[in-house]
């Protein structure tokens, strides 16, 4: 991977929604190169037949029965919501996505 | 804004149209994919639901077992590989839909991959479309947005949502570029998405409603010019949630880039809304960093191994395919092609198989449908199926017409009775005296009473002009009503003039 430029922050703070000041910027992408390179080292150090993987356990289908369980009622689920209306979350209109 | 258009036909001249689809299929699981809530259309809002679909924090999501087996037939079905492993990701964006600010799908390593569909269009040809994958994810919360003008989200104040539909078990199924179609692209898109939807439904795997929102499309279409090797620029219409709104949207789309590509100006890659009132589509949004989802392996998953042996055994499990039934169907029948494939674009193939299984013939069962029961329901605007003719109404009523006692007329006549829900076939001829005269005596009468008014045509007969006969036998079953039987009316006045045949 490419060393994080200051401009790599500046697109993912915009995509995480986090507003970050200039100085938060530059700092960040300081930061986030030394990380790069540390985390790079980890595959200096496994050869080609260490396939990439995602879990540290090598544990795979962990399925549950197609049988219902419990639920909330309307009341349980708002709880916490800012704002509700009729049995449902009350937002504010997002443009420009659909 | 209303944008320009060029004549299919002149698109069509200019341009080679390239599809491409992405066909959403909820499945029909008791459950959701991640958690227990129930999988349920129609419910109160928020109350199928539980702290995984909410995406309270803390919560782990569990795999649904049903999901992965019936995400498997699908792949089968489609003639895909399925994966010996694939895994789950986080598909990342901030959307009121998913309380997550994720949508767990697979991105890429997809459950099926590189299958093909045979899509048989409404005069027989069939249209070979690749299938890139088929991949498992989680459908998101309906939103309404509310005030404004329009209903729609331009001038909504806010939105509400339900997350009833949160984590229902989608499988999204993806072609290739689809190429060669040409003027048939329209109609292709169409019978593409019925294919699909007809192996679902008949896989079990999903309810198959579109009205429902179970199977939704996406419609991708690109132009070039006749002979070039590049793709154009594609625009992808979202939700075109009908097989008629498919066909309608892509043919719309083409002669839309069209006027755009004559123009000189460059399609641009965007997403179109499609509107069934105006029957055109306006424009979403131009891809951009929305559309950097930041794909990770979901780290609260594990990887889903599908052993050849589990694979081999849900591939014993698949129902006959739509396409070898139809095959089967029309070759125990004896139709002909044309014959077969009238039944099948009338949509009365299941009607006719179980009328064929109460014991009509084949003959009789196609003439019931197609010559009767289409036509009334294409009067009634509702399908064939849903006039409510039994299978054993049709089989009586063929008996009553093969025993004489009533003919075919009064047999349409009994058939209306029926649907118009006065009863039986054999309530209905008794209520409304319906019977064939036999006697044949009145029937004398009426023979001399038509040969006396037309001498004329009497003498043809005579004179060996047999065909002539049926001026006398229309005059026969007009006096008596239609309730002669026209065969034994011919007989007699064949005897009464001395004529041999």
């Amino acid at each position: 991977m490419a060393a994080i430029n200051r401009d790599d922050v500046a697109h993912l703070a915009r995509l995480a929604h986090i507003e970050m000041s200039a100085e938060e910027l530059d700092r960040m992408a300081g930061e986030l190169a030394v990380i790069v390179e540390s985390v790079k080292s980890v595959s200096e150090a496994a050869g080609e037949d260490v396939p990439a993987t995602s879990h540290p356990i090598p544990l795979t289908n962990v399925f549950r029965e197609d049988v219902v369980g419990h639920t909330f009622t309307a009341e349980q689920s708002l709880t916490g919501a800012p704002d509700a209306y009729e049995g449902r979350f009350k937002v504010p209109a997002i443009l420009d996505e659909d | 804004m209303t944008d320009a258009t060029l004549s299919f036909e002149e698109a069509m001249e200019k341009y080679d149209p390239v599809l491409g689809f992405e066909v959403h299929v909820e499945l029909n699981t008791k459950t959701k994919m991640f958690s227990s809530a129930p999988n349920v259309f129609g419910d109160e809002p928020n109350t199928n639901v539980n702290e995984v679909d909410l995406g309270m924090p803390g919560v782990l999501p569990v795999v649904n077992r049903t999901a992965i087996e019936s995400s498997i037939k699908i792949g089968l079905a489609l003639n895909c590989t399925i994966a010996e492993n694939c895994r789950f990701a986080r598909k990342n964006y901030f959307y009121p839909d998913t309380p997550k600010n994720f949508q767990t799908s697979q991105y890429d390593e997809p459950i099926a991959y590189d299958g093909y569909l045979d899509v048989e269009l409404s005069d027989g040809t069939v249209f070979r479309v690749e299938i890139e994958r088929a991949h498992m994810e989680e459908d998101a919360g309906k939103l309404t947005h509310m005030g404004g003008a329009t209903g729609r989200i331009q001038g909504a104040d806010y939105s509400l949502v339900d997350y009833n539909r949160s984590g229902v078990p989608l499988v999204e199924i993806v072609t290739k570029p689809i190429q060669g179609a040409g003027s048939r692209a329209p109609e292709l898109a169409k019978a593409y998405v019925a294919a699909v939807r007809e192996i679902v439904k008949n896989l079990g795997v999903s309810d198959a409603r579109m009205e429902r929102g179970n199977v939704r499309c996406d419609a991708n279409v690109s132009l070039r010019p006749h002979g070039r090797e590049r793709f154009g620029i594609r625009s992808e219409t979202k939700n075109v949630n009908s097989l008629r709104a498919v066909e309608h949207a892509v043919r719309y789309e083409i002669q839309r880039h069209a006027a755009v590509l004559d123009s000189g100006e460059p399609v641009i890659q965007e997403t179109r809304h499609w509107h069934e009132d105006t029957r055109t589509t306006t424009s979403g949004r131009a891809k951009s960093d929305a559309d950097d989802y930041r794909y990770f392996p979901e780290p609260d998953l594990v990887p889903i191994v599908a052993s050849r042996a589990w694979v081999e055994e849900l591939r014993a499990t698949l129902p006959e395919p739509p396409a070898a039934r139809r095959k089967r169907l029309q070759s125990d029948w004896g139709y002909s092609d044309l014959e077969f494939r009238d039944v099948v674009n009338a949509g009365v193939m299941d009607e006719i198989e179980e009328t064929i299984a109460a014991g009509a013939t084949p003959t009789v069962a196609r003439k019931w449908w197609m010559g009767e029961i289409v036509g009334r329901a294409k009067n009634a605007d509702v399908d064939p199926g849903q006039l409510g003719v039994a299978p054993a109404t049709i089989v009586e009523l063929n008996k009553m017409v093969e025993d004489g006692k009533i003919n075919n007329k009064m047999a349409t006549e009994v058939l209306d009775g029926v649907l118009a829900g006065e009863g039986t076939p054999a309530e209905i001829v008794q209520k409304r005296g319906l019977a064939v005269v036999s006697d044949d005596g009145p029937l004398l009468e009426a023979i001399d009473a038509a040969l006396a008014a037309q001498p004329d045509v009497a003498d043809k007969i005579r004179g060996g002009k047999v065909q002539a006969i049926g001026a006398i036998v229309g005059g026969v079953m007009k006096a008596t009503r239609g309730q002669a039987d026209a065969g034994r009316v011919r007989e007699l006045i064949l005897e009464k003039l001395g004529v041999q045949v």
